[in-house]
């Protein structure tokens, strides 16, 4: 059946092998820019720390109640900048630099921002010559402007928090016209030249080189016999911000790195730069598929962010004055009474656009989690069956190959929720549509899932087959809607289908008709159980520069160049939104998409592309993720078993061990790979793989409450651990285990033929339980585990309660009356609290009507108690709670259930070598008031 | 007497078709019926404890093997009996026990989720009866059929047996005539050979002799050409009007060089020409012909690019283009090996001198090589004879060292094949051989692999056939077929499949895997319980 695919995908190959992909397994990095290779990152890197050329003229200020606006200028070009600051609630500065006059609008990057952020009153303390203090509010924070030169630096109290431009890297190119078209030059451009002839100090990069040669890259630029034409010429930002008594920084994913990021002195800054990188590798800087520039500092005293806002190509320089030193070094400095404060400097550049960044003051992670969902909004709250297992593979052949996955799973009872469609389902990869051989009953294949409470996703692609005999490509045709390229014609570039056109989802015409085409009539052989995966949107195109969109490329009235990193954001927002509106706006949406950016969190899950089947890359998974967690991306996972290669037995079934523990859940595999569904490796590993999958089943009401909670605060589900023991230093680089939510840590065996892992369990007084052995451990303390095959070191924090439904099914939506069993794992004080939350699953009647129950669990003084967090929420479930354990308890006399004024005893059991005391049957509903006293 | 009770009630229930409910807990199969006595406290299954009987199926898991809650979901390990009456009885997890999906036909797993069952028990059993019944006969003819496929295969496999004996022996008659007739070859030529030789050799002479005759009468003509004074002799002068004879070809022909050639004398005669002749004929233009063209090259036309039409159906670009680089230039220079070497081509420029032919034979050489010849056609064509019986014992050979069941009833499908055609490809099963897929429009074929070995489950390995080291799949491994046998009555490839990226798979139906029916009628449902 496959030879016709197989040839299509030997032209591809050839393709790919010719022009980009070399054939061994590793990335090609010659097809990927360096800093060097990339003009504006390789001018404004040749720039070093120093005097800065800006001043800030005084003045100009002008204050109205929330927002203060100040001229800067540059002495070397005399060209004029506009400051303007915010303070915003919630505890943060917004700072945005534009030039004050440009020659034509500069980008300023929409849609991201859930709204204007409200703003509060800012005032002048103290003004002079030198500068401006302005209070930022109660908390004896202030904002000192400095004049000359121009700089920031936010105090609270005598401690500098962070500065800009203290390293004097405010560097903004202006645009201008370029020299030998120059009609009439206007006169800022004749003085610039004059001006910049005299001034040459401290080997800075002064504008007037290019008067004595045009400089390389200005006004076009060539990779790789790809010609980037620059119309308007150099537009690239910098500015550096310093970080006084911060030694680690996280976040601006999308890299393959380690959690805590590197220095990059000596190296390549870190890029910001969506691209489908072919068989990426680990541990550098290299850009991926998805970007958000938002970076997070920590130290024990508070945590800070940094929100670039800007869509273009970014590098991020990280430095720091105690990188090079040894522990000893720091131990000399600090019996020494250390001369030198520990410091991270950062510098940020972007390609075009403004300088608009927002300062998360923090002080605690979940504040500065809160502030920025409060910028850019929270994660989405998925349908509860997509927190399920997902089964994915390019591709399940036909309808009768996807009849025979579904029912392995029942044969060997293991549950799913999903099972995926990849591009091979469509005819001839025209997306919307289904092969007419393989798949010509689409509607009967899901009705066959829906009957078993299953659900599939197909593939979507934005690339649209350029294909008069196509209804999409058409419509976009006629309405325009096609990116265009730099001349003005429809931008087309080769991708699966082969010659393709990108519609232009920058446009909100084009995104609402884009929506449009998922309706049930429009989208033929779509159901409700079938939702959508938006790959290949970095761009992808073959055929073009470092395999995306040419960046002159136009967007209406802007370049490629602008808007590049928010492509995917926008591809995955208006299919989330035709997936709303399919369903009159009555059901959540499911879309994963492999492009990101910040804010997309809103539109639904991420994973991290195309891995590979290798112990490192089941490593990478947990930072990776954890790095995007940290930056509102709770919804993310990594292919289970690796995409490409074939795993090792040993390496799925480790992976499946993993993945059941990371927040999105889904195998998948190349084409070219063996099967390898769960129950192919012998009836050992099948029953390995089934009890990973089941341990994710049973705790889904832990993740479904935990999903809820990131979608309420924006606190992210998997996490490091310094987010919740943010003054242990010993948590600070750990990102080889991980907690979900606060309650439950995580140690995944990620190393072949491990006998052991050595977990850190964090939290001095606290205690730890082995969630399957119910064994207490000590916090504050590196513990060995032993491990075998089956193993999978998780602990339940002490002091919390979790929910779990034991009674797993096929799927999600089978065990939705199921009954609960409550984990209470006490404190050492005999404390816990956890929380509950139940609703139906699926639709948004949650928000729109209240339809959820949100309880509050606490156990103390002995009595466990149930107690509403919604009063006026309406809910009912047909849910019970048929146990409880209570792990660390002594043994009472009786217990006694109290509910509704009386008083019924309830049966227990206690197990007093792992002190766990079991109440048998309480029997309440999930949604009632009640109290257990223990007697 | 419990026996005889179970059976009776079957049977009872069978004739009316009505499901009779004999108390017990839900979810318990009949079998397991003591072990819950309502009357007695219940012991879970596995003996781990004991517990109230109020608590066998009340919705909680009590017993660590699931035994006490057979009809509830609560145990994770649990199962649950149904006894889908005028079907199957079957044993589900108790993890499906109200989750909304009906899994036993009698719909007794859905009792307390709102699902809508059906009762689908006796529309199932009549199915499956038919399907069974059909099976059966099938079974049964089928195993009729591989009797005769066996029969038909020991007779063949006998039959060519005796072949190759019997040839064999031939082979040895064979051989001692060729033998015989190369002998008499050897003898025949011998006589040839020499006549040959002596009638080449005399011509030869007479050649030689020609050739004499021929230089003396072009010497005198030339004598008397240089001889320009007419004098007798010919002088210095004289053959230095000969440019072409300057012997360093550097366009003067000096005196000394002439001198040189007249070997130091200042004129010659005719008779003491001779040495110089001999040392100036070759380069030597007769004055009265005009100068003879240089032998015009004859453009090859005729070879021009013979390999084009051996190659004018390259490789399909795809396909070509999966290979390795490194194949590809191995290709590119097998080509160009071939264009330099072009399939013999006669150049014409063979001889300068017009020769004579040489005479025909004499009538006794003649006769000589017309009976060695023939001596050699006797001997070729024996030996041809051998060669294509050693061929043929080869091939019965081969075919008899093949595995075709432990009965031979696979003999039948050798050199046969069997073709599937879907709506892309056509898809061609040779058993033994190869399997291949060629597209329905147009388009090479493609191997899928050629036969590898049986490889059923040990306890019948004849189930399935394994194909191998088909064309290789671009940056994957090379194609493979598994071949799945089933009974049947006809020998048909079903359908096909690519389960992993160039692997496939493929069902075959034929007599030869079919089972002896058992003795007895198979009885359309075998419960032996309700």
């Amino acid at each position: 059946m496959a030879v016709i695919s197989i040839e299509r995908m030997g032209l591809l190959s050839v393709f790919f092998v010719c022009l980009f992909f070399s054939s061994a397994f590793a990335v090609d990095r010659g097809n990927f820019k360096t800093c060097d290779q990339s003009a504006f990152c390789k001018r404004q890197r040749a720039f070093k720390p120093g005097q800065s050329p800006y001043r800030a003229l005084l003045e100009t200020l002008e204050l109205s109640d929330s927002r203060l606006t100040l001229q800067l200028i540059n002495d070397n070009n005399k060209v004029h900048l506009l400051l303007e600051l915010y303070r915003l609630q919630g505890n943060m500065t917004r700072v945005k630099i534009n030039e004050l006059k440009p020659l034509k609008p500069r980008f300023e990057v929409p849609d991201v921002l859930i709204a204007e952020p409200p703003t509060e009153p800012l005032s002048v303390l103290s003004k002079d010559d030198n500068g401006v203090v302005l209070s930022l509010g109660a908390e004896s924070q202030r904002l000192i402007v400095s004049a000359r030169p121009f700089r920031l630096d936010i105090m609270e109290g005598p401690e500098v928090l962070l500065s800009l431009n203290s390293r004097g890297l405010l560097a903004f190119e202006h645009l201008r016209l370029r020299k030998d078209t120059q009609a009439q030059p206007e006169g800022a451009e004749v003085k610039e030249s004059v001006d910049g002839d005299q001034q040459q100090d401290e080997g800075k990069k002064d504008e007037d080189e290019e008067s004595n040669k045009e400089e390389d890259g200005l006004w076009e630029e060539t990779f790789k016999s790809h010609t980037d034409t620059k119309p308007n010429g150099p537009t690239s930002i910098s500015l550096d911000f310093s970080l006084p008594g911060v030694e680690h920084v996280y976040g601006i994913p999308e890299h393959a790195d380690d959690l805590k990021l590197k220095t990059t002195d000596g190296g390549d800054p870190y890029r910001l730069y969506n691209l489908d990188v072919f068989q990426y590798e680990l541990y550098n800087p290299m850009a991926l598929y998805g970007s958000i520039p938002v970076m997070l500092a920590h130290n024990t005293q508070r945590t800070m962010g940094i929100f670039w806002l800007n869509a273009a190509e970014t590098w991020v320089d990280i430095s720091s004055n105690t990188a090079g030193k040894t522990v000893f070094g720091k131990m000399l400095d600090f019996v020494q009474g250390s001369s030198e404060k520990p410091q991270t400097d950062v510098r940020w550049i972007s390609e075009s656009g403004i300088i608009d960044v927002f300062i998360m003051l923090g002080p605690k992670p979940s504040d500065v989690f809160s502030q920025y969902a409060s910028l850019t909004g929270t994660q989405s709250f998925p349908p509860l069956a997509s927190l399920g297992y997902h089964q994915c593979r390019w591709n399940y052949n036909d309808q009768e190959d996807v009849k025979s996955v579904d029912q392995g799973f029942d044969q060997h009872d293991i549950p799913y929720d999903f099972i995926w469609l990849d591009i091979e389902h469509a005819d001839g990869k025209r997306y919307f549509t289904w092969d007419p051989h393989k798949f010509s009953q689409p509607k009967e294949m899901l009705q066959g899932l829906m009957d078993k409470k299953r659900k599939m996703v197909a593939i979507v692609d934005p690339h649209i087959k350029v294909d008069s005999g196509y209804k999409i490509h058409n419509e976009i045709t006629s309405k325009d809607f096609y990116v265009k390229n730099k001349d003005g014609g429809n931008y087309e570039g080769w991708c699966w289908p082969g010659n393709s056109g990108y519609p232009d989802f920058t446009n909100p015409e084009m995104r609402a008709w884009w929506a449009s085409m998922f309706a049930y009539d429009q989208y033929e052989g779509s159901m409700e159980n079938l939702f959508t995966w938006n790959d290949m949107n970095e761009p992808s195109v073959f055929n073009g520069p470092e395999v995306t969109m040419h960046k002159d490329a136009l967007h209406g009235k802007w370049e490629h160049r602008d808007i590049h990193n928010m492509y995917g954001l926008y591809v995955q927002m208006a299919t989330a939104e035709g997936q709303i509106q399919r369903s009159g706006g009555a059901e959540r949406p499911f879309v994963l998409t492999r492009a990101f950016f910040a804010g997309s969190q809103r539109f639904g899950a991420v994973w991290t592309g195309d891995n590979a089947a290798e112990w490192d890359h089941l490593k990478i998974s947990i930072p990776m993720c954890l790095s995007l967690g940290l930056v509102g991306v709770s919804f993310c996972g990594a292919d289970v078993g690796g995409f490409f290669k074939n795993p090792s037995t040993e390496l799925l079934v480790r992976w499946y061990q993993t993945g059941a523990y990371q927040p999105f859940f889904r195998a998948h595999a190349h084409l070219d790979t063996t099967r390898r569904e769960p129950w192919l490796f012998g009836p050992e590993n099948t029953a390995l793989i089934r009890e990973a999958v089941r341990q994710r089943y049973a705790l889904l009401p832990y993740w479904y409450q935990l999903f809820f909670q990131a979608y309420r605060t924006g606190m992210p589900v998997m996490r490091p651990l310094w987010v919740d023991y943010p003054k242990d230093t010993a948590t600070f680089t750990i990102d080889d285990e991980f907690l979900i939510g606060s309650d439950l840590l995580v140690h995944p065996v990620t190393e072949e033929g491990s006998r052991g892992v050595t977990a850190y369990l964090p939290g001095a007084g606290e205690v730890w339980y082995d969630v399957h052995t119910f064994q207490k451990h000590n916090g504050a303390q590196n513990l060995y585990i032993p491990v075998t095959l089956s193993s999978i070191p998780v602990f339940q924090r002490g002091g919390s309660i979790i929910p779990r439904k034991d009674r797993v099914r096929r799927s999600s939506a089978c065990m939705e009356n199921d009954p609960y069993t409550l984990y209470v794992a006490l404190s050492p004080k005999k404390f816990a609290e956890g929380k509950l939350y139940i609703d139906d699953g699926h639709s948004f009647n949650y928000d729109t009507k209240k339809e959820f129950i949100h309880r509050s669990l606490t156990f103390a003084n002995n009595a466990l108690t149930s107690s509403n967090l919604c009063p006026d929420c309406n809910f009912l479930t047909s849910s019970w709670i048929e146990k409880v354990l209570i792990l660390g308890a002594s043994k009472p006399s009786k217990v006694v259930l109290k509910m509704n004024g009386k008083e019924t005893p309830v049966d227990f059991e206690f197990d007093s070598s792992m002190s766990v005391l079991t109440l048998r049957k309480p029997g309440m509903n999930a949604g009632d008031d009640w109290t257990l006293l223990l007697q | 007497m419990t026996c005889l009770h179970l059976l009776l009630t079957l049977v009872f229930a069978v004739s009316l078709g009505t499901p009779v409910e004999i108390q017990r807990p839900r979810g318990v199969p009949l079998t397991k019926k003591q072990f819950y006595e309502e009357s007695k406290p219940f012991t879970c299954l596995d003996g781990s404890r004991t517990i109230p009987f109020d608590r066998v199926n009340d919705d909680y898991c009590d017993c660590k093997d699931g035994s006490d809650e057979p009809g509830t979901a609560a145990c994770p390990n649990g199962s649950f009996h149904c006894t889908n009456a005028g079907y199957r009885p079957m044993f589900i997890p108790s993890s499906r026990i109200n989750d909304g999906i009906c899994d036993c036909c009698d719909t007794t797993d859905e009792y307390n989720s709102g699902a809508k069952c059906e009762n689908t028990c006796k529309e199932l059993g009549r199915k499956e009866r038919e399907v069974l019944q059909k099976m059966a006969e099938i079974t049964k003819e089928g195993f009729l059929l591989k009797q005769q496929l066996i029969e038909e295969a020991k007779k063949g496999r006998e039959e060519k047996q005796g072949k190759v004996t019997d040839m064999q022996e031939n082979k040895k008659q064979l051989e001692e005539k060729v033998e015989a007739l190369r002998t008499v070859k050897e003898a025949a030529e011998q006589p040839e050979k020499e006549a040959k030789e002596r009638h080449l050799k005399a011509w030869e002479e007479q050649k030689a002799a020609i050739r004499l005759e021929k230089d003396k009468a072009k010497m005198a003509e030339a004598f008397l050409e240089l001889d320009d004074n007419s004098d007798g002799f010919v002088s210095v002068s004289e053959l230095q009007s000969h440019a072409e004879l300057d012997p360093d070809a550097d366009g003067t022909l000096t005196e000394t060089e002439v001198q040189g050639l007249m070997g130091g004398a200042a004129q010659v005669d005719t008779s003491t020409f001779e040495s110089v002749w001999t040392n100036i004929k070759d380069k030597y233009h007769s004055e009265s012909q005009p100068e003879e063209p240089a032998p015009v090259e004859t453009p090859p036309d005729e070879v021009k690019e013979p390999a084009v039409d051996n190659d004018s159906e390259p490789y399909p670009e795809d396909d070509i283009s999966e290979e390795d680089d490194e194949d590809e230039d191995d290709e590119d220079d097998y080509h160009e090996d071939d264009d330099k070497a072009p399939p013999t081509v006669k150049t014409p420029e063979k001889s300068h001198e017009d020769e004579e032919a040489m005479p025909p034979y004499d009538p006794d050489t003649q006769a000589l090589i017309e009976a060695a010849q023939k001596a050699r056609d006797d001997f070729e064509d024996s030996e041809k004879a051998l060669r294509v019986m050693d061929d043929q014992i080869r091939n019965i050979e081969k075919e008899l060292s093949f595995d075709f069941g432990p009965d031979a009833e696979f003999t039948y499908m050798y050199s046969q094949c069997y073709e599937l055609s879907t709506s892309e490809y056509i898809y061609r099963l040779c058993p033994f051989n190869r399997v291949s897929q060629k597209p329905k429009y147009g388009g090479s074929e493609t191997n899928l692999g050629i036969w590898g070995s049986w490889s059923g489950p040990e306890n019948n390995k004849y189930l399935v056939m394994k194909y191998e080291h088909g064309t290789g799949c671009w940056q994957g491994p090379n194609r493979s077929t598994t071949v799945k046998l089933t009974c049947g009555k006809e020998t048909v490839v079903t359908s096909t499949s690519e389960p992993s990226r160039c692997e496939y798979l493929m069902e075959f139906t034929t007599p030869a895997v079919c089972q002896e029916p058992a003795n007895t009628e198979p009885s359309p449902h075998g419960h032996e319980e309700l």
